[in-house]
């Protein structure tokens, strides 16, 4: 009887520590491993949308409660101005779900950049050129959020990649269908990046 | 076993029971991640400071822990030193550990962290279980940074990252395949009981 409730209180005092020590870890570690997390796994495309920009997006991120959703916008500071945001949004491809980057200039809404975040499982050498192709990328600059963006044979802007109209349509669906919750959440989004201007 | 000097403790690590040559365990890690140098490196690493940190608690808790539930406390002590490892990692050096990926948490049921608690640390001092985890943590180390370089070099013409040879060498990509690992494990096995005695 001794024996096992000696068992039970080390094993049980041993847990309790353990447990106690790793929460704590956590709780440390919490805000750094979020960085590195956004950093590798949505800081390519973040960055390549934001490129000249003066501050550092993936630092300067704000969150946005979308009815039950919670929205990261990432802003970038352009001359002293924070007048760039980007965000992900999903989009559906050729092989499943895709995230989409978006990024829009706050002050004309005009798109100033495209990139591909994962989940991406679109076909080598076609739609997976949506990542590096970048006709197909720079034609999304300058186009308007607030009107459908459509491939050229649709009537629209974007140069489509050949070979790959699903992935290329589904890129363009993204980014209309965000520029919903971004008008809706624009407001907001201004009063808060107006915190970053240098 | 007691007879031996403290020096000896430590050095025994780095020759005599050099893991995983010496002992051929762990070989799952080291065939796994020694694709190059710098992998092999950090898993040596990070298994290091697991083997000191559990060596250390299993000696402490050496007369207090049952020997009929010394196993499960030993497993609840390394697994907390892994995740401190793991979210560590995550938070600092987030590159390497997407490589490592599962083979850091598999360091919870690596045979020499889990060999040396049972066959040495709960037997001995704190002192000599120190120095026994830095020697054997030490020698994998060296173990998975050789192994890792021979495959790096003639398998990609790199060492940690850096190209070694011009545009003209031909890779052996053999090397850094699977099968790869196992040849060159067992030829290094080989070169090292042609020079150890017995």
């Amino acid at each position: 009887m001794r024996d096992i409730i000696r068992m039970i209180v080390v094993l049980a005092v041993l847990g309790a520590l353990s447990g106690g020590g790793l929460a704590f870890v956590k709780k440390n570690t919490e805000e750094k491993i979020e960085y590195q997390v956004l950093k590798f796994v949505k800081g390519p495309a973040i960055l390549e949308i934001m490129a000249g920009c003066s501050n550092d997006p993936i630092v300067d991120r704000i969150k946005i409660k979308d009815g039950e959703i919670e929205r990261d916008f990432y802003v970038g500071v352009f001359n002293g101005k924070p007048n760039a945001v980007a965000y992900e949004t999903m989009g559906k491809g050729f092989g499943g779900p895709m995230g989409v980057m978006v990024g829009v200039n706050l002050d004309t809404d005009e798109l100033i950049g495209m990139g591909v975040t994962s989940p991406f499982a679109e076909t080598p050498g076609l739609g997976a050129r949506a990542k590096t192709e970048e006709s197909f990328k720079n034609s999304f600059k300058g186009l308007s959020i607030n009107k459908p963006v459509k491939v050229k044979t649709e009537g629209g802007g974007v140069d489509a990649i050949s070979g790959a109209t699903i992935t290329s349509k589904g890129v363009c669906a993204a980014v209309t269908g965000s520029s919903e919750f971004y008008n809706k959440l624009k407001p907001q989004i201004i009063e808060k990046a107006a915190a970053f201007a240098k | 076993m007691s007879e031996t000097s403290l020096v000896q403790e430590f050095t025994k690590g780095l020759w005599k029971e050099i893991p995983p040559f010496r002992l051929v365990l762990g070989l799952c890690p080291t065939l796994a991640v020694t694709k190059a140098f710098d992998t092999g490196f950090g898993m040596g690493l990070a298994l290091t400071f697991v083997l000191v940190c559990s060596n250390i608690l299993v000696s402490l808790g050496r007369k207090i822990i049952p020997s009929k539930v010394r196993v499960p406390c030993f497993i609840i002590i390394i697994a907390t030193f892994v995740v401190i490892v793991e979210l560590v990692m995550q938070a600092y050096t987030y590159s390497l550990f997407l490589r490592l990926g599962i083979f850091i948490p598999l360091i919870v049921v690596n045979c020499i962290v889990l060999g040396r608690a049972e066959a040495f640390a709960s037997k001995q001092g704190i002192g000599r279980s120190i120095l026994d985890g830095f020697g054997m943590g030490l020698g994998f180390t060296i173990s998975l940074s050789v192994l890792g370089s021979i495959r790096e070099i003639f398998g990609a013409g790199k060492w940690a990252g850096m190209e070694l040879f011009g545009a003209s060498f031909q890779p052996f990509t053999f090397m850094v395949e699977a099968p790869g690992a196992f040849v060159c494990l067992g030829l290094m096995l080989g070169i090292m009981n042609l020079f150890g005695k017995e």
